[in-house]
């Protein structure tokens, strides 16, 4: 009870200390909240997305077979499928068609993938709900513009769920023929072979397989397609390294204050502590108070805004960095996963190095011998 | 109460400022009454009423206090001893700016982990007895001299020690506020405590509620041996 | 009882580490409330055998990064420059860095 009385005493004291010069301490847990706020909107954001990730294309093709040629991703013939067909473990072999179609008048690119859903259904196509938006139309027929110029009308049929915007914003989903006849895509070839394979502990021995049988080939693993987004927002992308940087610095410019030593009031204010019978000791959890309070403000500030931006106000900030050149661009709410080591870490990140730099340089003050108080 | 053998204090030992500030000083302080030290500046007044209040310990000799030798006690028990039984006053005051005259005043009792309503009930009869209450909150800059230095004795009271030490206490009052601050030492002097003043100013030393005068020059006891 | 500083500031601190705790709360709820459309998701990317998030539609190895050779985020050309602002925020897929060469682009065949 002592001893929880003892930090609230010099809490008092701190508090009172701090409020003295209450606008430089404001606008310094204001610019280290913001700091923090910055850091960890990146965080849960990119740890959210990852995990979308990861849960919406558990559902992608297990493997993927892909013709390389000199280096570029080529059209593949659909003879290919007998080989692969033929090795163990290969349940079915599809072959899919999909391209990107670039729309002149809004300069916007879409994702056309073939779909068995529109195979009854010639001079039909399903849109994705940022296509419509994009093109401004949800219903009537739409003019493609064909690889030879003329123009092909095709009926809109129906718009996918904004709910699945993340993964299906930009596609144009679309009937065999049509998709051939748009893009003149020859007969015989498809953009690449979709396998589905049972059991998982075979994909690299098939992989290997598919290699070895047709080496003008790729074959691209669900596994690896799950890792691409791992590498979303790596902290050695440009755009993060940037961010990273500036809250580097702000820190370091934050704390420098601190850590380039006491000013000689501050020098002598604890010497005034010490000589009225404060211990060294008292006198640094006074310290450490001071940078505790500073610095829990602004964790507690800075993640709780951080949380509020990217689940409730839809992480607008981030948006014009996202969007880059985009015309495109889907509109989702992230579902918040949260991860408790980020959390911590970002809490010790934010408290334990201002805390020390607040502590350490009033060492050899809070040592000074209380006499010296009596000559000044 | 208060007994120092033989003290040495050397500053700066070794360097080519070294300076002596006292030479073989011993004294013997008794509780309950005021002891005034007098002498020029320079004289080692200060440094005799710190190594006297524990504040500094002495190059070489042996202080001791109710018994208790201090001398060689490692900082923590000396640091607890000076918290119990000594009241600092200093000559500049040193209260702290920007806090209100009750935190100034409570603030030394603070790492004691006392409950905060009982010591604001201390630090508030303190100032009914000084005259300060309707200045309890107000913070140290807007003080008068003579209000700031009723403070600082609230202040050194705080912890009910059984010592007060004055250093220059009047050094920057006029007589009138000179004399209340005797009026207020004859007080203290009164409910049992033991009153060590260091000045140059006659109207503290030739006060008539002084009960004895140490005299000091150049580091040493004038006449040690004609002490009272 | 709320006259002292120190009060005052633990009372924040405590409003404060209950609105993280139910931050935590909430992202659970919002989690299960989500599981269903996320398990739609799921079941649209197999069906219509999708393999990358529409995030960027700037460009082909940005919208499908997971199916980009392993030039192209060279733009053909190792030194070239980003051109688009969304590439630097998408690293570069592992699977290009450690396996993308075969034999048909010129690399040795590596170990899958």
């Amino acid at each position: 009870m002592r001893l929880l009385n003892k930090q609230t005493n010099i809490l008092d004291f701190t508090l009172s200390s701090l409020l003295r010069r209450k606008g430089k301490n404001l606008s310094l847990i204001v610019v280290y909240s913001f700091v923090v706020f910055l850091v960890t909107s990146v965080v849960f954001f990119t740890h959210s997305l990852k995990r979308e990730a990861m849960l919406t294309l558990q559902g992608s093709p297990e493997i993927i077979v892909q013709r390389v040629v000199a280096g570029r991703h080529e059209l593949i013939p659909i003879g290919y499928m007998d080989a692969v067909q033929q090795i163990r473990g290969v349940q079915s072999v599809k072959p899919r068609l999909w391209g990107y179609y670039y729309d002149p008048t809004t300069g916007a690119n879409y994702t056309v993938v073939v779909s068995d859903d529109l195979e009854t259904s010639p001079g039909a196509v399903a849109l994705g709900r940022g296509v419509a938006r994009t093109m401004g139309s949800y219903e009537g027929t739409v003019p493609f513009q064909a690889h030879d110029g003329s123009f092909v009308y095709l009926t809109i049929k129906g718009i996918l769920g904004s709910e699945s915007e993340l993964v299906s914003s930009d596609l144009i989903l679309m009937n065999e023929a049509d998709f051939r006849r748009l893009f003149n895509y020859p007969t015989g070839q498809a953009t690449d072979l979709v396998l589905s394979v049972r059991n998982p502990k075979e994909f690299t021995t098939i992989a290997a397989k598919i290699v070895k049988d047709l080496p003008d080939t790729r074959p691209i693993l669900k596994d690896e397609i799950l890792r691409t987004y791992d590498a979303v927002f790596d902290w050695r992308g440009g755009l993060v390294v940037v961010v990273l940087s500036g809250a580097i610095l702000a820190f370091v410019i934050l704390a420098w204050d601190k850590a380039t030593g006491l000013s000689a009031e501050e020098r002598r204010e604890i010497g005034i502590l010490k000589a009225t019978g404060w211990a060294t000791s008292d006198v640094l959890l006074m310290k450490f108070w001071e940078g505790a309070v500073v610095s829990i403000s602004s964790f507690c500030l800075g993640v709780l805004g951080a949380y509020a931006h990217i689940f409730f106000g839809s992480f607008i900030l981030f948006a014009p960095a996202l969007k880059g050149w985009s015309v495109l661009y889907p509109e989702f709410a992230l579902t918040p996963f949260l991860s408790p080591f980020h959390v911590a870490s970002i809490f010790f990140l934010t408290v334990v190095p201002y805390t020390v730099a607040t502590i350490v340089p009033s060492w050899r003050a809070a040592t000074i011998d209380p006499d010296a108080v009596m000559r000044a | 109460m208060i007994e120092i053998t033989n003290i040495r204090k050397v500053f700066n030992s070794g360097k080519p400022n070294e300076f002596v500030a006292l030479d073989g000083v011993s004294l013997s302080v008794d509780g309950r009454g005021i002891t005034a030290l007098k002498g020029p500046s320079g004289s080692g007044k200060t440094t005799l009423l710190s190594i006297l209040g524990c504040m500094a310990r002495p190059t070489s000799g042996r202080v001791t206090v109710s018994g208790t030798e201090v001398t060689s006690l490692p900082e923590k028990f000396l640091n607890e001893i000076r918290q119990k039984t000594f009241g600092f006053i200093f000559q500049q005051f040193h209260l702290l700016k920007g806090i209100t005259a009750l935190e100034n005043v409570m603030l030394p009792a603070y790492p004691s982990g006392e409950k905060h309503s009982a010591l604001k009930q201390r630090a508030m009869h303190l100032f009914e007895l000084f005259g300060l209450v309707p200045k309890a909150l107000s913070r140290i800059e807007w003080l008068s001299g003579g209000e700031a230095q009723r403070v600082a004795i609230a202040r050194a009271l705080i912890n009910n020690p059984s010592v007060i030490v004055a250093d220059e206490p009047t050094a920057h009052l006029d007589s009138k506020l000179s004399c209340e601050f005797m009026e207020i030492v004859s007080r203290l002097k009164s409910e049992g405590k033991t009153v060590i003043i260091a000045s140059h100013d006659p109207l503290v030393f030739e006060s008539s509620v002084v009960d004895r005068v140490v005299a000091m020059r150049d580091g040493k006891l004038v006449d040690p041996g004609a002490q009272p | 009882m709320l006259g002292r500083n120190s009060h005052r500031f633990l009372l924040l601190l405590a409003i404060n580490v209950f609105l993280l705790a139910m931050m935590f709360v909430h992202a659970s709820v919002r989690q299960r409330e989500d599981a269903a459309v996320l398990e739609r998701m799921r079941q649209l990317v197999r069906h219509h055998g999708l393999t990358d998030l529409c995030l960027f539609t700037d460009a082909r190895y940005t919208r499908n990064p997971s199916m980009a050779d392993f030039n192209t985020p060279f733009q053909d050309y190792p030194l070239s420059l980003e051109h688009f602002p969304s590439g630097s925020l998408l690293g570069i897929p592992p699977h290009l860095r450690s396996r993308g060469r075969t034999v048909a682009n010129g690399g040795l065949r590596s170990q899958p």
